[in-house]
């Protein structure tokens, strides 16, 4: 029965017809693993009639295929309309394997179709592959908060799925003058409907968020106390860097929960992931380890984040970043 | 009005065990709590209880070992007014779609709801994927990302956390909600309450009185397997340096600045 589906799906998502780019991030993880099994990678994404200039992205950066599902009842995401259109193109199209982001649409519209169609699902994967022999999907995450990672198969169902945790990896560069086949689908209208109405929305202020900073400097229980953020914050100013937080400056109110970094918070990966005071339990880990390069801050020795870290520096937080501070200002004072 | 509270009991710790056979977690070893987001959730229903003009009786139900009627001991203690247990060796090992339809199966026997209320997700396994499964197999809408509710007119007015912004829905008849830390501040139980959950019978269920079939719960319904677990193993070379003295703090900077400039970003 399983030698009936075929192909490898990525669900790519969009805001305003623009394409986001965690797309890509799928793109590069289906690409991978549609060449592994030797299957056509076909990004799905629905949306009120997104041009062909928009869809041919999703071709130029690694699908073969890409099937535009059509509607103005699907200009946003909502779960009711979006789970019945994709419910009937995988009962159309049966593929093997189908991916989506861990966002909140991922995250809502993946376990409400596993729990229409009997799928076995797999959350925020922050590693796939294709076992050698069987060709099933290998599907990694953070298990047990965090203290373990485990990989986690689907023998029978079909598609198998997963939700890959966002910026867990790099978004495939576009290859000008790739070529691929664009299907629009316009669904029934009895596909369309949604018991839930959208009342409001309000946008967020547009401040540059931890996950796109370059530099990040993250704080732990060592800071000891809210009025201590002075000194990561200056830092931050200094470099234009975000401030992130464990788990446990975020519980204890000294940092707000969207700049919390690990498993239950953010996955960043900057050019350099500064944690102070940050002993490194793997809930934590989980959101920082592919960071370029990281340095870690902290009084125990033993502290397992430096066995993490490019530099490890057994030493005070409270003498390390005020010195870090001056010295950053003194050398901007003498160019 | 009914409205039904899903609670979990998961390890107080971060030190959970997992059974290397079977890739499950262990549930016993460690001091067992209210998954936190749980409380969350029924705070939520005991608000809108406060706030609603009728009768609004709330139930809690859980699936888990016997020992899980302390969780629903705790809910009742803040204010709940029944629980349910199910457990049964035949349950363990279910993973989120097993879950799912094991507590869709007993959300038919027990009562019909209003309002199905969850947290986001569970401290333990940390999926989210058990609230919106279910409400697939009740065929009820889901409205995930919960960070307030309130009873609207003659609908349940929802406001959810997206990566944007903030989104506010509506849905009339009954949904499945699935609750955020923002939504509400837990409160502590009362003497009373504790007095009552003391003296409160919970419902503990088994399989075959649900009479779910053997194909739709535990380890060997569950469409996904745990094959392998493993220490993340991302370790690196590192460059240790001790900055214990004032010499040597003035060298790690130093070398955090090298680091910055090398990286192009100072």
């Amino acid at each position: 029965m399983n030698s009936a589906h075929h192909g490898i799906w990525i669900l790519a998502e969009q805001s305003q017809g623009r394409i986001d780019s965690v797309s890509y991030e799928l793109l590069a993880r289906g690409r991978v693993l549609a060449d592994k099994r030797k299957h056509p990678l076909t990004a799905v994404i629905l949306g009120a009639n997104l041009p062909d200039s928009e869809l041919q992205q999703l071709i130029a950066r690694g699908a073969d295929r890409v099937l535009h599902a059509s509607a103005a009842e699907l200009a946003i995401f909502s779960p009711e309309p979006y789970s019945a259109c994709l419910c009937a193109l995988i009962k159309e199209e049966k593929p093997e394997i189908m991916l989506a982001a861990a966002t909140s649409s991922g995250r809502t519209v993946m376990p409400y179709i596993a729990g229409k169609l009997r799928l076995g699902l797999t959350a925020d994967c922050t590693d796939l592959d294709i076992e050698a022999d069987s060709g099933l999907l290998l599907q990694t995450r953070p298990a047990a908060g965090g203290n373990i990672m485990a990989t986690i198969k689907t023998p029978t169902e079909r598609p198998q799925m997963a939700t890959v945790r966002p910026h867990s990896s790099r978004p495939a560069e576009p290859k000008p003058g790739r070529q691929g086949e664009i299907r629009r689908w316009e669904p029934p209208a009895a596909l369309l409907g949604s018991r839930v109405r959208r009342v409001s929305f309000e946008k967020a202020p547009d401040e540059r968020g931890i996950q796109d900073a370059e530099v990040v400097i993250a704080i732990g229980r060592g800071i000891k106390k809210a009025e201590n953020m002075s000194l990561p914050r200056k830092l931050a100013e200094l470099l234009d860097a975000a401030v992130g937080a464990s788990r446990e400056a975020v519980d204890r109110g000294w940092v707000p929960y969207p700049s919390q970094v690990g498993l239950s918070g953010k996955t960043v990966s900057p050019k350099v992931y500064l944690a102070a005071g940050i002993s490194g339990a793997v809930q934590h880990l989980a959101g920082m380890q592919t960071s370029d390069t990281i340095i870690a801050i902290n009084t125990d020795p033993e502290a397992p984040i430096f066995q993490y870290s490019e530099l490890a520096i057994c030493g005070d937080l409270f003498t390390i970043l005020p010195l870090l501070a001056e010295k950053i200002e003194a050398s901007r004072k003498q160019s | 009005m009914n409205i039904l509270v899903l609670i979990k009991q998961v390890p107080e710790s971060q030190a959970t065990r997992m059974d290397e056979s079977t890739g499950t977690l262990v549930r016993e070893a460690a001091n067992s709590v209210i998954n936190p987001l749980d409380l969350h959730a029924l705070e939520c229903a005991l608000i809108l209880r406060e706030q609603s003009a009728a009768t609004v009786n709330i139930d809690c139900l859980s699936m888990g070992p016997l020992a899980a009627v302390s969780v629903l001991k705790e809910a009742i203690a803040l204010g709940a007014d029944q629980g349910y247990l199910l457990s049964d060796r035949k349950f363990a090992g279910s993973d989120t779609w097993c879950t799912a339809k094991t507590l869709a199966a007993a959300i038919a026997k027990i009562g019909s709801y209003d309002l199905i209320l969850c947290g986001e997700r569970a401290t333990d396994g940390e999926t989210g994927q058990t609230g919106p499964a279910l409400a697939a197999m009740l065929d009820l809408p889901v409205l995930t990302y919960a960070s307030a509710i309130k009873r609207s007119a003659d609908a349940w007015q929802v406001r959810r956390m997206l990566e944007d912004g903030y989104e506010t829905v509506e849905t009339t008849g009954p949904a499945v909600v699935c609750i955020l830390k923002e939504a509400s501040v837990p409160r502590l139980p009362t003497l009373a309450g504790k007095r009552r959950a003391r003296a409160a019978e919970c419902r503990i269920i088994n399989a075959e009185e649900l009479g779910i079939d053997p194909a739709d719960t535990g380890l060997n319904a569950s469409p996904t397997r745990v094959v392998s677990i493993f220490r993340p193993n991302h370790l690196k070379q590192s460059e240790r340096l001790s900055a214990l003295d004032p010499a040597g703090a003035e060298q790690a900077v130093d070398k955090i600045i090298a680091i910055f400039r090398q990286k192009g970003v100072l």
